[in-house]
């Protein structure tokens, strides 16, 4: 089945497209529909935050947006530009791996399990991007690196391999390596979940503070729903493949209107 | 005869021998690691017709005879017009033979690598050639350390086998000791003691020594 690619535009214009854009984005594995026609914007500067129960597909969202995941149908726009498609001969078709890389430069990712390079210290994770991707020569790269791993907390520890630090640490460390790229925008998926609960707030404060004093863009996937709520600009209940209801974290955890939005609050509160 | 005697009679054939061994041994791993490494990406391609000449190498390579390979080389190549010395048939044999065996090891331990890496490696925005190269072989390498070390030491045995086409190694040098005096027992059980001595004291201390030097790289010792 081929889709009608004109009805997706091939870039977006005016003045205030979203920085991300998720237009009719299904994502299916075999006959399971993990993500159904799938329509979300994310504003530039905004903190959009994604909850649901497990297999509800929020995982999924930033897999594709990080091109981690290929997309069956629709169309992903950043910063008004087709990330999963490019135009040729006025049609939008498949992107190549030039055109991915290009958009995909704008994207940092955190991982559940933070995904370092254990071959390589503290600083040569942060480096290692900048100066291999982004060329940029050893020193500017280092400096970077310092500089983020200070904001983390972790500049003390820059000469220390992954398997020498504790959960929390690496988490950071990994925070400081994707901001060394210095994305546009970030998600974060359940960067908090394989942490011991001790340790939780080492990360969540580090979010926190890049909340506080970056202009980025953010997209995070989390079981934290005090943290949803006190960080969010928006949250995002997704259920069975799309989102069942969103609003601002007040309106959402305070007055939800769905009965599957209230049924997983009261779940997940009584587990907490 | 004693058998101190019978060192002093042969000892500079042995040794002769011995030093053709090594040589045949070190050019046979340096063409193993190659041919495992080309055809261990080959075999991961996505493209269907490089990773067919690497199935095909292999299941050629590892499915037939070491031996029936090296008269190939060196016998039936000349046939179509390519001629090798025996030294150099004689490594080359070894080495794309046992580099088979290593391909299988190479694409084994990419495999191994935890599949967040990758993904790490694609969030940092990284070209497919620079998330192979800086990410996975290095850590693919760590991996596939131990199972080299037992490739190695047969590619060392497996070089015997040169001296069925002439080349003067150590198996080659007592054969012809034992041609010429009979002494078998001192010959052979000559060259089953430096093989194994090749093995115990330069083979397993130097991939120990590797071993323990990545682990250390990696963080993890």
């Amino acid at each position: 089945m081929t889709e009608d690619m004109s009805q997706y535009p091939l870039r977006l214009d005016g003045d205030d497209f979203p920085m991300v854009r998720f237009q009719k984005v299904t994502k299916a594995y075999g006959s399971l529909v993990v993500l159904n026609q799938l329509d979300l914007d994310v504003s530039a500067g905004e903190m959009v935050t994604i909850i649901g129960p497990s297999g509800s597909g929020k995982t999924t969202v930033l897999r594709m947006l990080m091109t981690l995941e290929t997309i069956n149908s629709g169309v992903i726009y950043v910063e008004g530009e087709p990330l999963t498609h490019m135009e040729r001969d006025g049609r939008l078709v498949p992107a190549n791996s030039a055109h991915i890389r290009r958009i995909r430069s704008k994207i940092g990712m955190c991982f559940q399990h933070f995904n370092l390079f254990p071959h390589m210290t503290a600083l040569g994770n942060c480096m290692e991007g900048p100066v291999q991707v982004l060329r940029l020569p050893r020193k500017e790269a280092e400096e970077r690196s310092l500089e983020l791993l200070e904001m983390v907390g972790m500049a003390e520890k820059r000469d220390q391999h992954p398997s020498r630090l504790s959960g929390g640490q690496q988490q950071r460390v990994a925070i400081a390596r994707a901001l060394a790229m210095r994305p546009k925008i970030m998600l974060f998926d359940e960067v908090t979940s394989a942490l011991d609960p001790e340790v939780i707030s080492e990360v969540t404060n580090v979010i926190r503070r890049l909340v506080d004093t970056h202009n980025l863009t953010m997209l995070m996937v989390t079981h934290q729903m005090g943290f949803a709520k006190e960080i969010s600009d928006r949250v995002c209940f997704f259920f069975d493949g799309s989102i069942e209801e969103q609003g601002s974290p007040a309106k959402l955890f305070e007055t939800p209107e769905r009965e599957r939005t209230k049924q997983f609050l009261n779940a997940v509160l009584e587990a907490n | 005869m004693t058998y101190v005697e019978f060192l002093q009679a042969h000892s500079g054939r042995m040794i002769d021998g011995t030093i053709i061994t090594v040589y045949q041994f070190l050019l046979s791993t340096v063409v193993a690691i190659g041919i495992a490494i080309l055809f261990g990406l080959m075999k991961l391609s996505k493209n269907l017709a490089v990773r067919s000449v690497a199935i095909i190498y292999i299941e050629i390579f590892r499915g037939t005879s070491l031996l029936v390979q090296l008269f190939w080389i060196f016998f039936v190549l000349p046939l179509f017009g390519i001629h090798l010395d025996k030294f150099t048939a004689g490594f080359l044999a070894v080495g794309l033979n046992m580099g088979a065996y290593g391909a299988e090891l190479v694409r084994g331990a990419i495999l191994a690598v935890p599949q967040g890496q990758w993904e790490a490696a694609i969030a940092l925005n990284m070209s497919s050639r620079k998330r192979m190269w800086r990410v996975v072989l290095p850590q693919a390498f760590v991996i596939m350390l131990p199972p080299w070390g037992n490739l190695i030491i047969e590619i060392l045995k497996g070089t015997a086998l040169v001296a069925l086409i002439s080349v003067t190694d150590l198996m080659f040098e007592v054969r012809q000791i034992n041609i010429n005096t009979f002494l078998s027992i001192e010959a052979f059980g000559t060259a089953i003691i430096i093989y194994y001595l090749i093995a115990r004291l330069f083979v397993t201390p130097v991939m120990r020594a590797f071993e323990n030097a990545m682990s250390r790289k990696i963080g993890r010792a």
